[in-house]
């Protein structure tokens, strides 16, 4: 457990990313390899599941303690991190407890595993007591996370592949495939992973998604439009079709095997020929709509989809991206190459027809061919016209146009400069201070989550819950304030007096019955402090009910 | 003899949490804590006739007063914060003194040199102020001595249960690494502590082997008035003016957390920075902090410390101040004591000290002397 703290501490302590790819390939040099299996996967951020709620252990270390309910209540309020909160409250560990190291893999099938099959509280409490006495405070909290499935430490796939292949000596792109969607739970999969040649690879497995940049700045930079291919940026879901020998594998971005809760699209994959991957994005589309994100990710959530859901959610695979044919990789080939061969694959551009939107997968190839589109190019023969397109977006409901160079390879990761995603500008609106929140984490103990509201009559009703986008520096200005200007305190939340303006920034609106006010805002964000507005100058509701729109995908051709 | 008048209540910031009975040998006035028998004050915020000063830090001395009493090793370092003017009369550790009837006597807090709990009795009653105090050894002043008492005033900045400090020796062997590490690397490390108590503290755990020793101006007036005063302290050098650059990549550096990020440190190069405080037990104020490294080191008890100098006292009552009075109070009375709060001059829940040269670290709401 000490390396792994180790890790954990070094990650958490620096910003720098060499310095973090330094600290990964400290530890995966020398951890042993059941504990770097596991390591490995608590750093691609696998779903944990949760062994123990932290209210019973919160029960348990205050019992430990000897201290009141309300006291370790008092604490985490203070510390803003239930798992540290825990960790620091409890006794110190036993003397031998110096001396014997308990190893990750110990730890976590010892406990974690035989937590998750103890019968009762009582047989849960001894296992947990059993280890608190053996770890120091630093590993405690580490571990509490890991029986809570908490343990995020910010570093990318990207990050853990360059330590690995550091480690194993081999090319970063390889080590990147190696690691997408297999399982490395045991040491002998670990050791695998760092085999110093090509092992046979698994037919299943995905590419590393590329990923576009955001733009910022004068498109005209990007240089002549010809060079360029323009699509729209669907609000989907990232996602690859891998169909190779006789099976289909639908993979998310997360890594996930989504095949369960995509069923119609794996009908139609299967119709492609073997030794095909197609990159792309799934959409869930009803009459002639794009539905909301929520309904889409409401699918992909699925682990079996009744007939109900689908008739309620029906989904489309886009495809923009050939990644291999005929069993051979593309990803080197020219962008424009790509595409022609992707234009013969998949013939039908994405244009919202009655019968094609609201169709099931049907039994025939011809039918189920149908859920996959092609992701049509967007005509423009100079930026303007682009600019202009782009500027039909929120009609469309899309998020803007993606730009990707014609000559450019499918790269690894987010590679600068080759795919940039030109997404629209976020609607706008100055909205008061009514309540914050202490955030956890980094920001403990400082009030970072904060509802805004806008005027509706006289009255300022609360619209969103955004999280500080604001600088360190502003927020402890801001948090100062906070206290300063607190009228109420219920737990965590104070009520303030409406004292501050701030530009916030969203993605779009709709009409909410959970909602006091009426509407619920998409991606709520503070864009910035507006220092020079007082509350009486902040916004209306009405100013927002005036963007609230339907996207319709009337008119979406190629 | 009546009590006289004390100076009546007139602030609306002024939060007092009861009203205690006439009898009580001590009192919040709008000017600080008073006696109305023996007419004087323990660590007033306002200009008062007579002040006994608990420790020279800003939030507990301030100038202005007619006359001062203090802990003798505490003098020099008193008279540096209050100026050369200040009358300030001086008790040993232990000596009484009769003030208008009322027996009065000072003992060690352990918190910096000259640091003292003021011991008050009068009419059969013991009261007990202890100002800032901590129950580790410190090199670098007199160990905190513990005084039966009625009725204890006692800081609370510490006072969770969360805080309980790690052992001196090893966070002393923790900082000697770093520097030793940082050495190796060519690199300066750069510890940003209190100038007054916290910094001298610091020198004295450090390994003067490793490489130079040197300190921020701030620093080093205190470091001039310790030496005075007796106490031993490792060479340690000035920054001279208009230095281009010192230390060679070697030196620890100790300066007030005032000097983050500013110009001053550039003379040093490549630099490590740290901060020494209480305040880094928790993770999210080291990460927001931005230093390299947070060292546990704090002259404050932590809440072991509190708890074993309350149940030391003997004290039925006991009034919480400076920190996190209410929930030590509360738990105090789920134990069978007669406890609450008593406010200070800084209200608000996460109250730092403003012990530094009397700025107040206001860039932190758990920030402040610790
Ligand atoms: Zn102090
Ligand atoms: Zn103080």
């Amino acid at each position: 457990m000490r390396q792994f703290t180790d890790l954990y501490w070094r990650l958490d302590g620096t910003t720098s990313t060499n310095e973090k790819v330094a600290a990964l390939r400290d530890y995966f040099a020398a951890a042993p390899p059941e504990d770097a299996a596991i390591a490995l996967g608590v750093l691609s951020g696998g779903r944990q599941r949760r062994a123990v709620s932290l209210t019973l252990l919160r029960q348990w270390a205050a019992e430990s303690a000897g201290l009141p309910a309300w006291l370790v209540e008092e604490c985490y309020a203070h510390v803003g991190d239930l798992a540290e909160t825990i960790a620091l409250l409890l006794p110190p560990p036993n003397a031998e407890a110096e001396h014997v190291d308990l190893g990750l893999a110990t730890c976590v099938q010892a406990s974690v595993h035989s937590l998750r099959q103890a019968d009762d509280d009582t047989a849960k409490r001894a296992i947990v007591e059993g280890v608190w006495r053996r770890l120091a405070a630093r590993e405690r909290i580490v571990w509490h996370k890991l029986l809570t499935g908490g343990c995020r430490v910010g570093v990318s796939k990207t990050l853990v592949a360059r330590a690995l292949a550091e480690v194993a000596g081999i090319d970063p792109a390889v080590m990147a495939h190696r690691l997408m969607g297999r399982p490395i739970e045991t040491a002998e999969q670990f050791a695998a992973l760092l085999f110093p040649d090509e092992t046979e690879a698994d037919s299943r497995r995905p590419y590393p998604f590329f990923l576009a940049s955001p733009l910022e700045g004068d498109v005209a930079a990007l240089g002549p439009v010809m060079d360029w291919q323009a699509e729209w940026k669907w609000d989907g879901m990232r996602a690859q079709i891998v169909r190779r020998g006789d099976g289909v594998a639908i993979w998310s971005r997360g890594e996930e095997l989504v095949n369960e809760a995509f069923p119609e699209i794996v009908a139609a994959a299967v119709t492609i020929p073997a030794g095909t991957v197609l990159d792309g994005e799934l959409l869930a589309v009803r009459d002639r709509q794009l539905l909301p994100f929520a309904s889409l990710s409401k699918r992909a959530s699925r682990r079996r989809v009744t007939k109900q859901v689908l008739a309620e959610i029906p989904c489309v695979f886009v495809a923009y991206d050939l990644l291999e044919a005929e069993g051979q990789d593309l990803r080197n080939e020219p962008l424009a190459h790509r595409r022609v061969v992707l234009e013969q694959m998949v013939p039908h551009p994405f244009t919202l027809l009655r019968d094609t939107a609201t169709s099931l997968p049907g039994s025939t190839p011809e039918d189920a061919r149908r859920q996959l589109f092609l992701s049509p190019c967007v005509a423009g023969d100079s930026w303007d016209a682009l600019a202009a397109a782009r500027g039909g977006s929120r009609e469309r409901g899309v998020e803007g146009l993606m730009l990707k160079r014609r000559a450019s390879s499918y790269a690894v990761g987010r590679t600068r400069g080759d795919w940039w995603k030109w997404k629209i500008e976020p609607l706008e609106i100055d909205a008061v201070l009514l309540y914050a929140q202490a955030g956890h984490g980094r920001r403990a103990g400082l009030h970072t989550d904060y509802t805004l509201g806008v005027w509706h009559d006289d009255r300022l009703v609360p619209i969103a819950k955004a999280y500080s986008g604001l600088s360190d520096a502003e927020i402890v200005e801001v948090d100062r304030i906070v206290r300063a200007t607190t009228l109420e305190k219920h737990g965590p939340v104070r009520v303030v007096q409406p004292t501050l303006v701030f530009q916030l920034s969203f993605e779009g609106v709709s009409r909410s019955t959970r909602h006091k006010s009426g509407v619920a805002v998409r991606f709520p964000r503070i864009a910035r402090w507006r220092r020079d507005k007082e509350p009486q100058d902040a916004g209306q509701l009405a100013d927002i009910e005036r963007m609230i729109e339907r996207p319709s995908c009337d008119g979406i051709t190629a | 003899m009546p009590p006289p008048k004390p100076v009546p209540f007139e602030c609306g910031w002024l939060r007092i949490q009861k009203s205690h009975s006439v009898s009580d040998l001590l009192e919040l006035t709008a000017a600080g804590l008073y006696c109305p028998w023996g007419d004087f004050y323990i660590d007033p915020w306002r200009r008062v006739g007579r002040a006994i000063i608990t420790h020279a830090h800003a939030d507990h001395a301030r100038p202005g007063s007619d006359r001062y009493l203090c802990a003798a090793p505490g003098k020099l370092v008193l008279r540096t914060r209050l100026g050369g003017g200040a009358a300030i009369d001086t008790l040993r550790y232990g000596e009484s003194l009769s003030i208008n009837g009322v027996e009065v006597s000072l003992h060690p807090a352990g918190h910096v040199l000259g640091s003292a709990q003021v011991r008050v009795r009068h009419g059969g009653q013991t009261w007990v102020v202890t100002g800032d105090y901590k129950l580790e050894a410190d090199p670098t002043c007199a160990a905190f001595e513990p005084v039966r008492c009625d009725v204890f005033v006692t800081e609370s900045t510490f006072g969770l249960p969360v805080y309980r400090w790690p052992d001196p020796t090893s966070v002393a062997a923790e900082i000697n690494a770093w520097w030793q590490t940082n050495r190796d690397a060519g690199r300066s490390s750069v510890i940003f502590a209190y100038a007054l108590g916290k910094a001298q503290r610091l020198a004295a755990l450090l390994d003067p082997s490793i490489g130079p020793i040197v300190a921020h101006g701030a620093v080093m007036k205190m470091v001039e008035q310790y030496r005075a005063s007796g106490v031993r302290l490792p060479p340690i050098d000035r920054v001279p003016p208009r230095a281009r650059r010192v230390g060679d990549g070697r030196a620890m550096v100790l300066a007030p957390p005032s000097a983050a990020g500013s110009r001053w440190l550039r003379v040093f190069g490549e630099t490590s920075v740290a901060m020494a405080s209480g305040w880094m037990m928790l993770r999210g104020v080291r990460r927001r902090r931005g230093f390299d490294r947070g060292f546990v080191v704090s002259d404050h008890a932590d809440f072991p410390g509190l708890m074993q100098a309350i149940a030391a006292t003997g004290a039925r009552r006991v009034l919480a101040t400076h920190g996190f009075s209410d929930p030590l109070a509360r738990l105090l009375r789920e134990q069978g004591l007669d406890a609450d709060t008593l406010a200070t001059k800084f209200t608000g829940e996460t109250v730092g000290d403003a012990d530094d040269d009397g700025s107040t670290d206001d860039d932190d709401a758990a920030g402040g002397e610790a």
